[in-house]
C-alpha cells in the first residue's frame, strides 16, 4: 500500500470519469454503486495505509512518492509528488470516512433529483481532489487541488443552477475564495522565491536556517498563506461565502462546508506549522482571527432561523476554533478538532437534510417543532451531535476543544482563551436552541408538510447512526487529553513546530476542562429555559433589544458592506471605464486620428479642381506674394 | 537535407491547396471544403515533422533553409525555426485546421473564395514565424493582412467594412513604422567597419547600436508589435473585429495573429534592442499590466458574448507581454506557452460563441439564459473552456499564468501583486458571463429549442480540449521546447538568469530589519554551487565576465563562454544550414 501511493486517490476519479462519460445511460443504480464504491475503495486504502503507518516506528512514518515531473521551468520545479505521514493520513481517513457515509447517505437523498449522475460525477471529483489537496508533497500541488475543491465547491453549491440564489452563491464562493488564493498564490511565489523550491520537506529543513524568525519575509509568506486558508475555510474577512453555499443540496454541504473542504485551511497552517513557528507574528494573526471569527459567527447563529444556516455559521465558528488552536501553537489539537467536527457537524447537516427531506423541503425552524416523535433516530442523531458541537463530556467535542482551550490558556493567551471560552458558550445556547426549536415542542409543521411528514429511509439513518457512534466516541482516541493513541501517532508531524512564544501560565488541566465544561452547561441551560420552560422569554429579548437583535439577524449588515464598498465601485466603475474611457476617449482619439487626415484630404482635395482659371489665379497669388516678400521685408 | 527544407513545405503546403482549389468548380462547395480541410490536416502533419526532428537542447535555429532572393540588396529567402517559433507553428497550423472545419456550415456564400483565404492567411502567417530576414519577414507580415481584410470585409457581420478597414489601417500603420526601422537597421549594419549590407536577421543580432539609436529602433518596431498584441492603449480595433469577422476569423484572429505580435517582441525588438529592452520595460510592464486590469474591467460590462472574450484577450495578452518583460526564464517561458494557451482557450471561446451564433443569430449575453437544461453537452464544453480561460489549475492556463507570476514576481513584487489581482477579476467576468448564459431558468422561448452539438462541432472541440488538458497536467514537452531558446534569448538580452541562482548556501534574505521589499537582488556570484549544477556551467561562468548562470545547462554553458551570443547563433544556423 505504502509503496503506490496513488491507490488512495485514484478510485474517485475513475469514478468520475466514468459517471462523468457515460452516467446518462448506465442507470441511476449503477451511478451510485460506483460513485460509493469508489470512494469506499479509497477508505479501504487508507486504512491499510495507515495500518502500513501504524506498523512503522514512529520516526519512519513519513512516505514520499514522485509520480511524474510537472512543470520545469529553469530552476523552477514543480512534481507530480505525494506525501503520506501522520497528518495526511489523518486527513485522508476523515476525507474517505465522512465521504463514504455521505456518498451513501446521498443515495437516498437524491434520489429523486433528474441529476442525479451529474450529482455524483462532481461529488466524486470533489473526493479525488480532496485527497489529492492532502496528499500533495508540494504547495504547487497543494494550490492546484485547492482550487479543484473550490470549483467543484462552485458546481455542487451551484447544483441546481435554474435557481438564481444558487447560481449567485456558487459564483460567489467561486470569487470569494479566488480573493483568498490571491494571497495563497503569492505566499507560494514569495516562497519559492526565497527558498529556490516549493516541496514540504526541502522548505521545512531549508526555512530556519534561511529564513530569519520573526523576519519580514516569513512573516509574508505566512501571512499570504493564511489569507488563502482565510478564504477557503470561511473565517474573518472571507467567510462570507458559506452561509450562502448552503443553497447546495445538503449532503454537499455536509461533505464540502462542514467536514472536509472547508477545514483545508486548517490543514494548511498546520502543515506549515514549521514555517509559522518562525512567524509569531503571523500565528498571533491566526490565533486572534480563528478567536474573533469563534465569537462572531456564534453570535449570528443566535437568532438565524434556517436550519441549515445554523450549522453554517458554527461550522464558521468552529473551524475559527481550530485556527485558535494552530495559533497558539496546539496543531495536534487543532487537527483533533477537525477530525472530530468532521464526524458531528457531518451529522448535523445531515440530520438537517433528513428533516428537510421529511417535511418535503421545509428549512425554517419556525415552522418545525416536536419532530423528534416522527424522526427519532434523526432527533436523537442530530442531539448527540448537538450536544458534541456544544462540547459536553464525554462526547467527542469537549476534548477536541477542551485541548484547544487548554493550548491558549497554556501558552499565556488569556484573551483569546477568553474568546474561545465564550465561544463555547454560546455555541452551546445555539446548538440547544437549534434542537428544542426542530425536535421539541409543540408542532409548528405547515398542514400540507405535515401530511407527508415521515423518517428518513435507512439509506439515510444508517449513515446517521454510524456517525452518531464517532461523534460519541472519536474523542477518545484522544484520551488521555495530549496523550492519546492520536497524540502519540500526531504529534512527532508537530516536534519541529513547538510554540517558541513562551510564558507558559501553569495551568491545571483537570480544572481547565471543568470549566470549560461548566461554561457550556450554563449555555445548555439557558436554552433550555429559554425555549423550554420559559418559551416567552425569547420574544421579549428581541423586544427590549431591537437594534441588537436586527444587526444579528442581517449578520452584522457584511454583505451589504461588501456590496457597496467593493462590488458596485467595480461594476460601475467598469461601466464608465468602457462607456466614459474606452469609447470615447482611446477609440475616439484612433477615429479622431482617421478622421483628421479625412478632413485634410477633403480640403487639399479643393485645391485640384481641375480649372486652369484658377490655377493661374493661384499662380498669380503665389508669384505676387513672392515679390512682395522680397521687395518689402528684404 | 534537401533543397527545400520541411519548413517551407509547411509554409507553401497550404499555397499548392489553393491551387488545387482553383481548379475545382466553384458549385462543388462539399469537395471545396473537404479539400481545404484535407489540406489543412496534412500541412499540420507534416509540421509535426518539424517537431519529430527538432532538437530540444539546441538553442538557435534548425531546419534552417538560406537562398538568395534579391541578391543586390542582400535580400535573402532565410527561414529556419527555434523552439520559440516552432510552437508557434504547430499552433498555426493546428487552429487553422480546426478553423477550417469549424466553417462548414457557418460559410454559405463565397465558399471557394472564403477557403482560398483561409489557405493563403495560414501561409502568411506560418511565413511570420519561420522568417529569419527582415524583408521576407515584412512581407509575410503585411501579405498576411490581405486574407484577413477580406475575411472580415466579405464573411463578417453588419459593419464589417468598418471593422476590417480599421484593422487593415491601424495594423498597416504600424508595419510601415517598422519598415522604417528596418531599412535603417540594413544601413546601420552594413555602414558599421566590416559590415555587410543585409537583412539577414541574425547577423543583426551582432549590432552595437547605442541607446539613443536603439531606443527610436525599438519604438519602430514595438509600436508595430504593441498594435499587433493589441497592448493598452492599441487595442481598440480589437474587439471591433472580432465581433464583425466570421467565427474562423475570430478563432485565427485570437488564436494566432495576435500572437505575431508578442512574437515580434521575441524575435526582433529584444534581441535587436537589448539595452532599450532593458530601457523600456517598467514602461512595457505597466502597460501590461493596465492591460490585464483593465481589459478585465471592461470585459465583465460587455453585453456582447464576442466583445467580452476579445477584451478578455487584452487581458490574457497582458499576462503574456508581462511575463516577456520580465526579463527571467520563467517569465519569458511562461509568456510562451500562455500564447499557446490563448489560442488555445480564447479560439475555443470564439469557436463556442460561433456554434450558439449559428443557432440563435445573436451574441447578446441578455438573450441566453437556462442553456444549461436545453443543451447540457454544450455547457459542458463551454464550462471547460471558461474554466481553462480563468486559468483553473489542473488546465492549461494555470501553468503559463502562474509562471509568468512566479517570472515576474522575482523581479518586481509590485507587478507581480497587481497581475495577480487580474487573476481575481478574471474569474469574476468569466463566471459572471457563464451563470447569465447557462444558469437560472430558460427566460427566451427559441433558446428552449436549441439543438446540442452535432458530431462536427464536437470533433471540432476535442482536439482543442485534448490540449487544454494535456498542458494543464503535463505541460513539460511544451516548456521544454521553448527552454534552450528562451536561455538564448535571455543571454542576448544580456540578463543574467536570477531565477537560475542556487538557493543553497547563505540565506538568500538578508537578516537586516526583515522587510518584505525584494526587489530584484543581485546575487553573489561566488555562492557556492548547487550539487546539479555540472561542471561545465562553472567553467562557462568562469571562462568569461557575461553573467550567466543557468543551471549546469550546456546551451547556458555554450553561450556564457561565447562572448557575442550571434557568433553562437550562427555557428548552429550554418551547421543546420547544410
Amino acid at each position: 500500500m505504502l509503496n503506490s501511493l496513488w491507490l488512495i486517490p485514484v478510485w474517485p476519479l475513475l469514478g468520475f470519469l466514468v459517471n462523468g462519460f457515460f452516467g446518462r445511460r448506465i442507470g441511476k443504480t449503477a451511478v451510485g454503486t460506483i460513485a460509493c464504491g469508489s470512494v469506499g475503495l479509497s477508505l479501504l486504502a487508507s486504512l491499510g495505509a495507515l495500518g502500513k503507518l501504524l506498523a512503522r516506528p514512529a520516526e519512519a512514518r513519513r512516505v514520499e512518492q514522485v509520480l511524474a515531473p510537472w512543470i520545469g521551468a529553469g530552476n523552477f520545479q514543480a512534481d507530480w509528488g505525494l506525501l503520506l505521514d501522520p497528518l495526511s493520513a489523518v486527513m485522508i481517513l476523515v476525507v474517505s470516512g465522512v465521504g463514504f457515509l455521505i456518498h451513501v447517505y446521498s443515495i437516498g437523498y437524491m434520489r429523486e433529483d433528474p441529476d442525479y449522475p451529474r450529482f455524483f460525477t462532481y461529488l466524486n471529483l470533489f473526493t479525488f481532489s480532496m485527497l489529492m489537496l492532502v496528499l500533495a508533497n508540494n504547495y504547487l500541488l497543494l494550490y492546484v487541488f485547492w482550487e479543484a475543491v473550490g470549483l467543484c465547491s462552485y458546481l455542487l453549491i451551484g447544483f441546481w443552477f435554474e435557481k438564481k440564489s444558487a447560481a449567485d452563491a456558487g459564483k460567489k464562493a467561486f470569487i470569494v475564495n479566488r480573493v483568498g488564493d490571491f494571497g495563497f498564490a503569492l505566499g507560494v511565489m514569495l516562497l519559492w522565491t526565497s527558498l529556490g523550491t516549493l516541496r514540504y520537506d526541502q522548505v521545512f529543513a531549508a526555512a530556519p536556517a534561511q529564513l530569519v524568525a520573526g523576519g519580514g519575509v516569513v512573516t509574508a509568506i505566512t501571512l499570504l498563506l493564511f489569507l488563502g486558508a482565510t478564504g477557503k475555510s470561511a473565517q474573518i474577512p472571507l467567510y462570507v461565502w458559506l452561509p450562502d453555499a448552503m443553497e447546495g443540496p445538503t449532503p454537499v454541504s455536509a461533505l464540502i462546508h462542514a467536514a472536509t473542504m472547508v477545514t483545508a485551511g486548517v490543514y494548511m497552517v498546520a502543515r506549515s506549522a514549521p514555517l509559522f513557528t518562525l512567524a509569531p507574528l503571523s500565528l498571533s494573526v491566526v490565533a486572534w482571527i480563528g478567536g474573533l471569527t469563534a465569537v462572531f459567527a456564534a453570535t449570528i447563529a443566535l437568532v438565524q432561523t434556517d436550519i441549515k444556516r445554523i450549522v453554517a455559521y458554527s461550522t464558521i465558528s468552529q473551524l475559527g476554533y481550530m485556527f485558535l488552536g494552530c495559533g497558539v501553537g496546539a496543531y495536534a489539537a487543532a487537527i483533533f478538532h477537525l477530525m472530530t467536527h468532521a464526524f458531528f457537524k457531518a451529522l448535523l447537516f445531515l440530520g438537517s437534510g433528513s428533516v428537510i427531506h421529511g417535511l418535503s423541503g421545509e428549512q425554517d425552524i419556525r415552522k418545525m417543532g416536536g419532530l423528534r416523535k416522527h424522526m427519532p433516530i434523526t432527533a436523537w442523531t442530530f442531539l448527540i451531535a448537538a450536544l458534541a458541537n456544544a462540547g459536553i463530556f464525554p462526547l467527542a467535542g469537549f476534548w477536541s476543544k477542551d485541548e484547544i482551550l487548554y493550548g491558549a490558556a497554556a501558552g499565556g493567551y488569556g484573551a483569546v482563551w477568553a474568546l474561545g471560552a465564550g465561544g463555547a458558550f454560546l455555541t452551546a445556547f445555539y446548538m440547544l436552541r437549534c434542537y428544542y426549536l426542530t425536535f421539541e415542542g409543540r408542532s409548528r409543521v405547515e398542514p400540507e408538510a405535515a401530511h407527508h411528514l415521515h423518517e428518513s429511509p435507512p439509506v439515510m439513518t444508517v449513515p446517521l447512526v454510524i456517525l452518531a457512534v464517532f461523534a460519541a466516541l472519536v474523542g477518545f482516541v484522544g484520551v488521555p487529553p495530549e496523550h492519546g493513541a492520536y497524540h502519540r501517532f500526531v504529534e512527532p508531524v508537530f516536534a519541529g513546530a513547538k510554540q517558541v512564544a513562551g510564558h507558559a501560565a501553569s495551568v491545571g488541566e483537570v480544572p481547565m476542562a471543568i470549566l470549560s465544561l461548566v461554561i457550556a452547561l450554563v449555555g445548555v441551560w439557558l436554552a433550555t429555559r429559554f425555549y423550554v420552560w420559559r418559551p416567552e422569554i425569547p420574544a421579549r429579548m428581541v423586544e427590549r433589544y431591537p437594534a441588537a437583535y436586527r444587526t444579528l439577524l442581517h449578520k452584522y449588515y457584511v454583505d451589504e458592506l461588501y456590496d457597496a464598498l467593493i462590488v458596485e465601485p467595480i461594476r460601475r466603475g467598469s461601466l464608465w471605464l468602457w462607456r466614459r474611457f474606452d469609447e470615447p476617449v482611446i477609440d475616439g482619439s484612433v477615429n479622431g486620428i482617421g478622421a483628421l487626415i479625412r478632413i485634410g484630404s477633403l480640403a487639399l482635395r479643393r485645391v485640384q479642381t481641375g480649372y486652369v482659371m484658377s490655377y493661374v489665379l493661384s499662380f498669380i497669388v503665389g508669384v505676387v506674394a513672392i515679390l512682395g516678400y522680397l521687395a518689402f521685408w528684404r | 537535407m534537401s533543397n527545400f527544407s520541411l519548413v517551407s513545405t509547411v509554409v507553401f503546403l497550404p499555397l499548392v491547396g489553393v491551387g488545387m482549389l482553383l481548379l475545382v468548380d466553384r458549385r462543388r462547395e462539399a469537395a471545396i471544403k473537404h479539400l481545404t480541410f484535407a489540406v489543412s490536416v496534412l500541412t499540420f502533419l507534416v509540421s509535426l515533422q518539424l517537431y519529430r526532428g527538432f532538437q530540444l537542447n539546441v538553442p538557435g535555429m534548425q531546419f534552417v533553409e538560406r537562398k538568395p532572393w534579391i541578391a543586390g540588396l542582400g535580400v535573402q529567402y532565410f527561414v529556419g525555426v527555434d523552439g520559440i517559433s516552432l510552437l508557434l507553428v504547430l499552433l498555426t497550423t493546428f487552429l487553422t485546421a480546426i478553423a477550417i472545419l469549424s466553417s462548414y456550415t457557418a460559410i454559405t456564400t463565397w465558399v471557394k473564395e472564403y477557403m482560398i483565404c483561409m489557405l493563403l492567411l495560414e501561409t502568411g502567417m506560418l511565413g511570420v514565424f519561420v522568417a529569419l530576414d527582415l524583408v521576407l519577414f515584412y512581407v509575410f507580415w503585411e501579405g498576411m493582412l490581405i486574407p484577413m481584410y477580406f475575411l472580415i470585409g466579405v464573411w463578417g457581420g453588419p459593419r464589417r467594412i468598418y471593422a476590417t478597414l480599421k484593422f487593415f489601417l491601424y495594423t498597416m500603420a504600424g508595419g510601415v513604422l517598422m519598415l522604417v526601422g528596418i531599412i535603417a537597421l540594413y544601413y546601420l549594419n552594413g555602414g558599421r567597419p566590416g559590415g555587410e549590407y543585409t537583412f539577414d536577421l541574425l547577423k543583426m543580432y551582432g549590432l552595437d547600436l547605442p541607446l539613443r539609436t536603439q531606443i527610436w529602433l525599438f519604438l519602430a518596431f514595438a509600436v508595430a508589435f504593441a498594435i499587433k498584441v493589441p497592448m493598452f492603449p492599441f487595442h481598440t480595433w480589437l474587439p471591433d473585429a472580432h465581433v464583425e469577422a466570421p467565427t474562423a476569423g475570430s478563432v485565427i484572429l485570437a488564436g494566432v495573429l495576435l500572437k505575431m505580435g508578442t512574437y515580434g517582441f521575441l524575435r526582433f525588438a529584444l534581441p535587436l534592442f537589448p539595452e532599450a529592452t532593458r530601457y523600456f520595460t517598467p514602461l512595457f510592464s505597466w502597460l501590461a499590466i493596465i492591460g490585464i486590469l483593465y481589459g478585465a474591467l471592461v470585459s465583465m460590462v460587455q453585453p456582447d458574448l464576442k466583445k467580452l472574450v476579445a477584451y478578455s484577450s487584452v487581458s490574457h495578452l497582458g499576462f503574456v507581454m508581462l511575463g516577456i518583460f520580465a526579463l527571467t526564464i520563467q517569465g519569458v517561458e511562461g509568456g510562451i506557452l500562455q500564447m499557446i494557451n490563448h489560442g488555445l482557450s480564447t479560439g475555443a471561446l470564439f469557436l463556442l460563441v460561433g456554434m450558439i451564433y449559428e443557432r440563435r443569430h445573436t451574441r447578446m449575453i441578455e438573450d441566453f439564459g437556462g442553456l444549461a437544461r436545453v443543451i447540457p453537452v454544450f455547457t459542458a464544453f463551454f464550462l471547460l473552456v471558461t474554466l481553462s480561460s480563468i486559468g483553473l489549475p489542473g488546465l492549461n492556463g494555470f501553468v503559463g499564468e502562474f509562471l509568468i507570476l512566479v517570472g515576474t514576481f522575482q523581479v518586481n513584487v509590485l507587478y507581480a501583486v497587481l497581475a495577480t489581482s487580474g487573476v481575481i477579476l478574471a474569474a469574476v467576468y468569466m463566471l459572471w458571463m457563464f451563470q447569465r448564459v447557462m444558469f437560472g431558468k430558460v427566460t427566451h422561448e427559441a433558446n428552449r429549442r436549441l439543438t446540442d452539438l452535432t458530431a462536427r462541432e464536437v470533433a471540432v472541440l476535442v482536439p482543442v480540449l485534448l490540449f487544454i488538458v494535456w498542458i494543464g497536467i503535463y505541460p513539460r514537452p511544451f516548456l521544454a521546447t521553448t527552454e534552450a531558446s528562451v536561455k538564448q534569448l535571455l543571454a542576448q538580452v544580456h540578463i543574467r538568469y536570477r531565477a537560475d541562482e542556487p538557493r543553497g548556501g547563505t540565506p538568500p534574505i538578508p537578516t537586516e530589519s526583515g522587510k518584505v521589499g525584494m526587489g530584484p537582488r543581485v546575487m553573489d556570484a561566488s555562492r557556492e554551487p548547487r550539487a546539479e549544477r555540472g561542471a561545465e556551467g562553472q567553467r562557462g561562468r568562469g571562462a568569461e565576465g557575461i553573467n550567466i548562470v543557468s543551471a549546469g545547462d550546456r546551451a547556458g554553458s555554450a553561450l556564457a563562454q561565447a562572448n557575442r551570443p550571434q557568433t553562437t547563433d550562427d555557428r548552429r544556423g550554418a551547421r543546420h544550414a547544410q
